[in-house]
């Protein structure tokens, strides 16, 4: 390699982690927003106009703050915790694609990257609790692997659906790009509505947001197995956590959403990366929208929920998926009907579950009501 | 639903127990209590409390005050129920000295004192819903607390530290145009109070975590003395409001909410219940408010007789006693007990504890609703 393909390569990695730097001081400073308005209150105010340099403020703060390591805990691992948490998320930015061809390394396993690296963070969780010599942090981290380690298998069973279905259309169904190409026509979410809904729920639990927020709770094990950190470092804990919500939902909108694809996206290149931001910021907005009300799950409810009933789920779909697709490839039915078809399917299950669900929650409220009277 | 420590082991490995330090210093233990739980995995094996952080010899510091001063020091017992507390010490003085208090004095107390019970059970809503995990609850009941605050301090002239009920009466009149400000207070209260129900009563979450979770059984419950909305929760029907009427609240129509299986839901549902109840108190309160004097006959200079006198009065968190020995003709008391709720009730928290998770540890002690102010006293 010779000296100008060094200078790309360090651009490019500079480009990206600034723009992902940026990205997520905006998506705190649109969390603490969104959240305020939904809890009537006003937010961040004063620091700029609307407030919009608070975190940036906070983000100088955490830069300045004394840098304190415990004492008895495990120096190098405390010190590289934190790298081994961001560079695994930093790296899946390598793969995915922004726009028609505006990707780094459009490799043909891309889904497989995808889900080898979104199961990395989970060591340094594990390495930053050990380390710190703190039972905080200890009780965090075991929660922390517990959780995720559940929560992998939906994840990756219905990425796995999406590359499954993407087979119809491309030989490389594995490429992000290749997946997003095969949305063209009709985005997998109307295809795979099940699918995309466990993947959400995947994601929430994987980034640790409430209500699957057990790995931090503040309230019993505050903060988890960030607890020992301060200053940069555990800022480095938070922009790791904030790009992997900007991740997941750049995810899902790449598998479910039809990734940069939209009204006129292949006239107008610059429409693209337009188009998936949007998408991406509206599946954040979900997240913090679903974070204002909702209480947090115990640790056991959290794994009976995983195991009882999100995973049979997903394999359930996973099967469905791939019994469709073949037997659909076998009989050489058009796109379009196995399309219906699955689709119909889907709705026929999501329908029953939700009747399932809502029949349960309708008995198990009766209970509380029996106890309390009509009100 | 129900929790039953099943710990399955493994023979050939190694465990240990954790013992954990939650507290002073930590965000749920509302206020500088500190447990140190021994943990097996998630599930608490023994608690230890560990109180007195906040001592700052109240009982004691009264022998030094005159009569009259006492009053302060009770509003800084239970610092979330303070017109509450000192309705029950001035109650106690009054009774020594067997002073008659104008009926107006009486509703103004009963209305300053139920709507001091709405504000703690409000707060209680709110940090118990942050005690659970979710932010929207502690937003509503903090700002429907705040409207109360304010209304209390156009009365008083202070959001908490009161200082407002003298013996004999109270301070001083109501400021004008009070009447209305309730009626619309009220309003206020009732919508604020539907949102709240409608955010955590029924939610499922809300259920799964809070239901079957540190329940107490009614035997237990009146042998560690536990009173207040936990004791109801248990079923057991216990309001002195209603059990040893005080005030005008034998002439007042109201029930009191019981609960039945004493889990943390049902002390949750009760102390919601009471908010209703306390509302109803309030409407019937104001518009039987007579005018009139605000304070009996009562001399300068406090001067009890001799002798043992023990009132109690129900608060937002149970029977708050005060036992005044009064050695007859000084200005100052011999001795005052104080029998604090929270303290009481925080007694039961090992019987609670014991086999729960370390999730629930905050659930159940936020459910027995505890002011470390009262408790180390």
């Amino acid at each position: 390699m010779s000296i100008t393909d060094y200078i790309l390569i360090f651009s490019i990695v500079f480009v990206m982690f600034n723009g992902i730097l940026v990205s997520v001081l905006a998506v705190i400073y649109g969390e603490r927003k969104v959240l305020a308005r939904l809890q009537q209150r006003i937010g961040p105010s004063r620091t700029g106009p609307w407030g919009i340099l608070q975190t940036l403020a906070d983000a100088v703060k955490l830069v300045l703050k004394e840098d304190i390591r415990p004492q008895n805990s495990d120096r190098i691992i405390f010190y590289l915790a934190p790298l081994i948490i961001f560079t695994p998320i930093f790296m899946l930015w390598v793969v995915l694609p922004f726009g028609s061809g505006l990707v780094l390394g459009d490799i043909d396993l891309g889904l497989f990257y995808v889900s080898a690296l979104l199961g990395l963070s989970v060591v340094g969780m594990v390495a930053a609790g050990w380390s710190s010599n703190s039972k905080y942090a200890m009780l965090g981290s075991a929660r922390s692997a517990a959780q995720l380690i559940s929560y992998e298998l939906p994840l990756i069973l219905s990425i796995l659906s999406v590359g499954l279905f993407a087979q119809l259309f491309t030989d490389n169904p594995f490429n992000l790009s290749n997946i997003v190409h095969a949305q063209s026509g009709l985005p997998f979410i109307f295809v795979m509505p099940l699918a995309f809904i466990l993947f959400l729920i995947g994601g929430l639990a994987e980034t640790a947001r409430i209500p699957f927020d057990i790995p931090h709770a503040d309230e019993e094990i505050v903060g988890g197995a960030f607890v020992e950190y301060s200053g940069i470092r555990w800022g480095a804990f938070q922009l790791s956590e904030y790009t992997g919500l900007i991740t997941m939902a750049f995810l899902a909108s790449i598998l479910f959403l039809g990734g940069w694809s939209g009204p006129f996206s292949d006239k107008f290149v610059w429409l693209q990366p337009f188009y998936i931001s949007m998408k991406t910021g509206f599946i954040i907005l979900l997240a913090f929208w679903i974070r204002a009300p909702l209480p947090r799950l115990r640790i056991d409810q959290l794994m009976a929920f995983a195991w009882k009933v999100i995973i049979p789920i997903s394999f359930a779909n996973f099967i469905l998926v791939s019994l469709v697709v073949f037997m659909g490839d076998r009989i050489n039915l058009p796109i379009y009907q196995i399309q219906l078809i699955l689709g119909c399917l889907n709705l026929v299950s999501m329908i029953a579950l939700g009747y399932l669900i809502t029949a349960r929650r309708k008995k198990r409220l009766a209970v509380y009501r029996e106890r309390w009277g009509e009100k | 639903m129900e929790t039953k420590a099943t710990v399955i082991r493994d023979e050939n490995s190694e465990t240990a127990e954790l013992r954990i330090n939650m507290g002073p210093q930590h965000p749920a233990t509302h206020g500088v209590f500190r447990m140190v739980l021994t943990l097996d995995g998630e599930r608490v094996v023994t608690v230890e409390p560990h109180i007195g952080y906040l001592h700052r010899g109240s009982e004691k510091l009264t022998e030094g005050e005159n009569f009259q001063q006492i009053t302060t020091l009770f509003d800084r017992l239970d610092y979330i129920s303070n017109f509450n507390n000192e309705w029950v010490y001035v109650r106690a003085v009054e009774r020594a000295m067997e002073v008659e208090i104008p009926e107006r004095a009486e509703f103004i107390r009963i209305i300053l004192g139920e709507l001091n019970r709405i504000a703690s059970h409000f707060l209680f809503y709110g940090t118990y819903g942050l005690d659970i995990g979710a932010m929207n609850p502690v937003m509503i009941g903090f700002r429907e607390r705040e409207r109360i605050q304010a209304l209390f301090e156009g009365v008083s002239g202070a959001r908490m530290m009161h200082n407002y009920f003298r013996v004999g009466g109270v301070k001083e009149d109501l400021p004008e145009g009070f009447v209305p400000a309730v009626y619309a207070l009220l309003e206020h209260l009732k919508k604020g109070y539907e949102d709240a129900r409608d955010i955590l009563t029924e939610s499922e979450i809300f259920i799964e975590r809070t239901a079957g979770i540190g329940a107490l059984d009614p035997e237990k419950t009146l042998d560690y003395g536990v009173t207040g909305p936990v004791l109801r929760a248990a079923g057991v029907d216990y309001d002195i409001r209603k059990a040893d009427p005080y005030s005008m609240y034998s002439d007042i129509d109201f029930s009191v909410p019981l609960g039945s299986h004493g889990d943390c839901y049902d002390r949750y549902m009760v102390r919601m219940l009471e908010i209703e109840q306390s509302i109803k108190i309030i409407e019937q309160c104001v518009k039987k408010l007579p005018d009139g004097p605000i304070q009996g006959k009562v001399s300068r200079i406090l001067r009890p007789p001799e002798g043992d006198f023990f009132v109690h009065g129900e608060n937002p968190r149970g029977d708050l006693g005060v036992y005044l020995v009064s050695s007859g003709g000084t200005v100052r008391p011999y001795r005052l007990k104080i029998r604090g709720p929270s303290f009481s009730n925080l007694m039961a928290l090992k019987s609670m504890m014991e086999g729960a998770y370390l999730a629930d540890s905050t659930v159940i002690l936020g459910s027995l609703d505890i002011v470390l102010g009262e408790v180390d006293r």
